[in-house]
């Protein structure tokens, strides 16, 4: 099909290319790309998520990471015969794999007749959400969705833990940071932008509740909620947004989303059930699972959120940092 | 045969890619970039299995029976996530050693670690 | 309350780390840190005790059962790996307020305590679970945690050992997750006993084949098994003391275990032995890995990094016991895995006491230790013994036990070299033991005290718990052979 066609290409040119600036920017494409794929194979929750995060947040880290690391690669390949030996191993043995494997979109493989029918004819009278993918990842499957939670939180700590520096507020001696200059120059982005912020942000909060009903829900919309905090700060200056968004209060906030996951899994222990048994937080079971979900996917959106807008502050701020020491020497 | 397995292939082969940018280039950021590749590969692997022919997104809504796998597409999802903190993690990590080392070359840096033994 | 026993033990953890955030002073997140690694220990004595008297317990997570929701299964192998990890993990706690005073500074140590926490539900989280991708879920929360605590250590050169393992970790991750999906498109399930049911109708498919493949070198990674071992030297020697301590002690025996239950468990005892002649190469790969490590180990300067890489030559004995792939075997590998923890664990902790008041652990600094702190020396020592494998010491237990299954199996070159390795390891420690006790100490080194308290107490559990069980050997072969002996019976 076309699309993986562009893939493939794709792929070989970030093998091929030294420009890492290109590089990234070749990613994110792929990562789009993806995206539509998933699309065209009805993954619709997956379409969306890999847009923001694999094609969004991503690409905007690795960039950060280039502007400060340098932006063309040195090295010609070392190892390059041993790694294509290793490679081409593990690729004959995959597709060795896949000649026993049912065909593409065949109706009766084992994967589709074994646990899902149970998920798509049943759902609807025991959770009664319409978007399957939501009630398997918050209701059946959710213990799994807290360890994703847990997860992304571990990299907000982790990324704390690695580049964070104090801050001190700094009087306007020059620093070059995203935008003094932007200010002036790009008075059309400034004004598009605060106008579009608010829309952007109706818009997570409209996926956040919306995925029970359609795509959507608690790390999609986290990431468009980070997005809208990420494009302020760009335009405006890192130190005007950690003026808005305090520092200690977003780690709090990581914090408490992670902890309000797994107080319903514990209230749901208090009321006699086991750990993330939605069944017992309300009389009638169905509507219990309807405020598990709805409280689940809070603390979900609350903990993507601060922890992404997290690792985009530590990141800018330690190239900030860096460019400034630079020029500082320079 | 072939064209019930050739979008397995394919996959295979973008997999292939991922995993060689990872071992064969030096520079740490591409390696990052490399190891997104493979991961996001692998997630289209796994979508790919759960696609049933005419069938449609897994939201139950009226008209439509035939509904494609949910199950992969939850833990497509976690892995995504999981993808990105990995992801985040290894880019605050080149970035400090850029720092520390003043180079994020994999040749430069064994050799300046080396010296330092 | 009895009844959620199994998921409390990683709930309390879990739950924990991000609360410390919300603590803040590092004093108190320490004290809290340690209690509820302390309520984990607890849990998982209650846990061991309740499958040795009744069985397999199997707990359903948000109330959907098996296989379309999670379930927690644990038997007597993953109750005696949980013991392990909270123990080491407790008895490490408590020298590490004092330790990461010299090692980390203040604005990180909440974050330490934070990641430490979480490292811990991880690894408990990947030994309780009876899901596959749940399995996977885990394993990238303990990985992750573990990354940055590596990444905190004073050295730079913590941040390039951090990168490797990461690079390589996530390499091992993926692997996993392919032989994840694989499996799952064979058999339409992700729960471990529904697969270790339906793998046998599809288990000559190829698909099953690569499967199987993939899970095992994805193991093998993160399971550091000769050449796949890379990454571990430097990332035991850079990493912060108290992270060397924890790791070294439970992050390889959890890929063990992982290793173990999916041969045995999953995939079965005859499918796993049979399609790809495991023996023979994990026969091979083990003893090399003892050699290769060992000798590797004889040419060190930096103390942590001998031990690192003693750590590896430990693994291949390990994967020895199970390349016998018999009941023996088995207890063995269960054994050691028990042992080597405790070993390991006195060892790095005694090692972080030399970092807190010399500030270094290179060999030359080492003169005249013997005489400046006594105590501290002392156990190094005693953990020695025991890696050689001296009788009265819990070393001497677990390479009886080794060597008396590979004779049991004919394997007699194969316990003959296991022997030899133990020859090698005396070579490293008199290497040390000469040091310490044989030269006058460096101009400069002479105003070295013992260290305090906090390091001696949690140093002295673990070395006397190492000569305890090494004279009394009831307790821990009698669950080891349980352990086994059950794994036997379950798989086909």
């Amino acid at each position: 099909m076309v699309l993986l066609g562009f893939l493939v290409c794709i792929a070989i040119a970030i093998v091929r290319l030294k420009d890492l600036f290109a590089v990234v920017m070749l990613s994110g494409i792929y990562g789009l790309l993806s995206a539509s794929f998933f699309v065209t194979l009805d993954a619709v929750d997956v379409a969306f998520t890999e847009a923001a995060v694999g094609a969004g947040i991503a690409t905007l880290l690795m960039l950060v990471t280039v502007t400060m690391t340098g932006r063309y690669e040195h090295s010609a390949h070392h190892n390059s015969i041993w790694a294509l030996a290793v490679v081409l191993v593990t690729g004959v043995l995959l597709i060795y794999g896949t000649l026993d494997m049912p065909y593409f979109g065949s109706v009766d493989a084992p994967a589709q007749l074994h646990v899902a029918p149970r998920y798509i004819n049943n759902s609807m009278q025991e959770i009664g959400v319409p978007n399957i993918v939501t009630s398997v990842l918050a209701s059946y499957r959710g213990y799994d969705t807290l360890g994703e939670v847990v997860v992304i939180f571990t990299a907000g700590v982790g990324v704390l833990a690695l580049l964070s520096a104090v801050h001190r507020p700094e009087k306007d001696d020059g620093i070059v940071s995203v935008n003094v200059s932007m200010h002036e120059k790009y008075l059309i982005l400034r004004v598009v932008t605060k106008i579009l912020i608010p829309f952007i942000l109706l818009f997570a909060l409209y996926v956040q509740f919306h995925g029970d009903y359609g795509p959507g829900g608690g790390f999609q919309a986290g990431v468009i909620f980070a997005a809208a905090i990420i494009l302020y700060s760009m335009l405006f200056g890192m130190s005007t947004a950690r003026r808005v968004i305090s520092q200690p209060l977003i780690q709090l906030l990581s914090a408490i989303g992670v902890l309000v996951y797994g107080s319903v899994g514990v209230v749901s222990i208090l009321n006699g059930g086991n750990f993330l048994d939605y069944n017992l937080l309300s009389d009638d079971p169905v509507a219990g699972q309807h405020l598990g979900i709805l409280l689940v996917e809070l603390g979900i959106g609350c903990t993507v959120t601060s922890v992404m807008v997290i690792i985009f502050f530590n990141f800018a701020g330690r190239t900030e940092d860096h460019m400034r020491n630079e020029r500082k020497s320079a | 045969m072939f064209l019930g397995l050739y979008n397995y292939w394919i996959v295979v082969v973008l997999m292939m890619i991922g995993f060689y940018i990872i071992i064969a280039h030096g520079n740490l950021v591409k390696k990052i970039v490399g190891l997104n590749i493979f991961q996001t590969s692998v997630f289209i692997f796994y979508i790919s299995v759960s696609n049933i022919d005419g069938g449609t997104a897994p939201i139950l809504a009226e008209g439509f029976n035939q509904y494609s796998n949910p199950l992969p597409h939850v833990l497509i999802l976690t892995a995504i996530v999981v993808g990105i903190a990995t992801t985040a993690l290894g880019l605050a990590l080149a970035m400090r050693i850029k720092e520390a080392y003043g180079s994020i070359e994999e040749e430069e840096i064994q050799q300046r670690v080396n010296r330092e033994c | 309350m009895l009844a959620h026993l199994p998921i409390l033990q990683v709930i309390v953890p879990l739950l924990a780390a991000p609360s410390c955030i919300i603590l803040r002073r590092p004093g108190w997140v320490w004290l809290f840190a340690l209690l509820v690694s302390g309520s984990a220990f607890l849990i998982s004595i209650a846990l061991l005790q309740q499958v040795m008297d009744s069985g397999v317990i199997v707990y359903e997570l948000g109330g959907w059962e098996a296989p379309w929701g999670i379930e927690y299964r644990i038997d007597k192998l993953n109750a005696i790996l949980g013991l392990i990890i909270t123990g080491i993990s407790t008895i490490v706690l408590l020298a590490a307020h004092t330790s990461i005073q010299e090692e980390i500074p203040e604005d990180r140590q909440t974050l330490f305590y934070v990641l430490y926490l979480l490292s811990l539900a991880g690894m408990l989280g990947i030994v309780t679970t009876g899901d596959a991708f749940n399995v996977f879920v885990f394993l990238e929360i303990s990985s992750l945690s573990a990354y940055a605590l590596i990444a905190l250590g004073r050295d730079r050169r913590a941040l390039w050992a951090s990168y490797q393992y990461l690079i390589m970790g996530s390499i091992g991750a993926t692997f996993i997750l392919i032989g994840i999906g694989l499996m799952y498109q064979m058999t339409g399930t992700l729960n471990m006993e529904d697969l270790s049911r339906r793998l046998p109708e599809v288990a000559q498919t190829r698909t099953v084949f690569t499967a199987f493949a993939f899970l095992i070198v994805g193991i093998c990674l993160k399971l550091a098994l000769f050449p796949l071992h890379l990454w571990l030297p430097n990332a035991y020697a850079y990493a912060p003391s108290i992270v060397t301590a924890f790791l070294a002690a439970t992050a390889t025996k959890v890929a063990l275990y992982l290793l173990i239950r999916f041969t045995y468990s999953v995939f079965g005892g005859s499918f796993s032995f049979t399609t790809l002649p495991l023996q023979t190469i994990f026969v091979v790969l083990g003893l090399l890995g003892v050699f290769a490590a060992s000798i590797t180990a004889i040419y060190q300067k930096n103390v942590k990094l001998l031990f690192a890489y003693s750590s590896v030559a430990q693994i291949g004995y390990m994967i020895v016991g199970y390349s016998i792939n018999s009941t023996a075997g088995l207890t063995a590998t269960l054994l050691h895995m028990f042992n080597h923890a405790l070993m390991k664990g006195a060892l790095f902790l005694a090692l972080g006491a030399v970092m807190y008041r010399i500030g270094s652990v290179e060999l030359r600094d080492f003169h005249g230790l013997g005489r400046q702190m006594p105590f501290t020396m002392a156990a190094i020592v005693v953990g020695s013994l025991s890696l050689i494998g001296v009788p009265l010491t819990v070393g001497f237990v677990s390479k009886w036990y080794l060597v008396l299954a590979a004779i049991e199996n004919g394997w007699w070159p194969v316990a003959v070299l296991i022997l030899l390795g133990s020859l090698l390891a005396i070579v490293y420690t008199w290497k040390i033991v000469e040091a310490a006790y044989f030269k006058a100490p460096q101009a400069g080194n002479e105003q070295v005290r013992e260290a305090p308290l906090s390091f001696l107490i949690p140093v002295w559990m673990l070395v006397s718990a190492n000569i305890y069980f090494g004279i009394d050997t009831r307790l821990s072969v009698q669950v080891a052979t349980a352990a086994a002996q059950s794994l036997f019976g379950v798989g086909p």
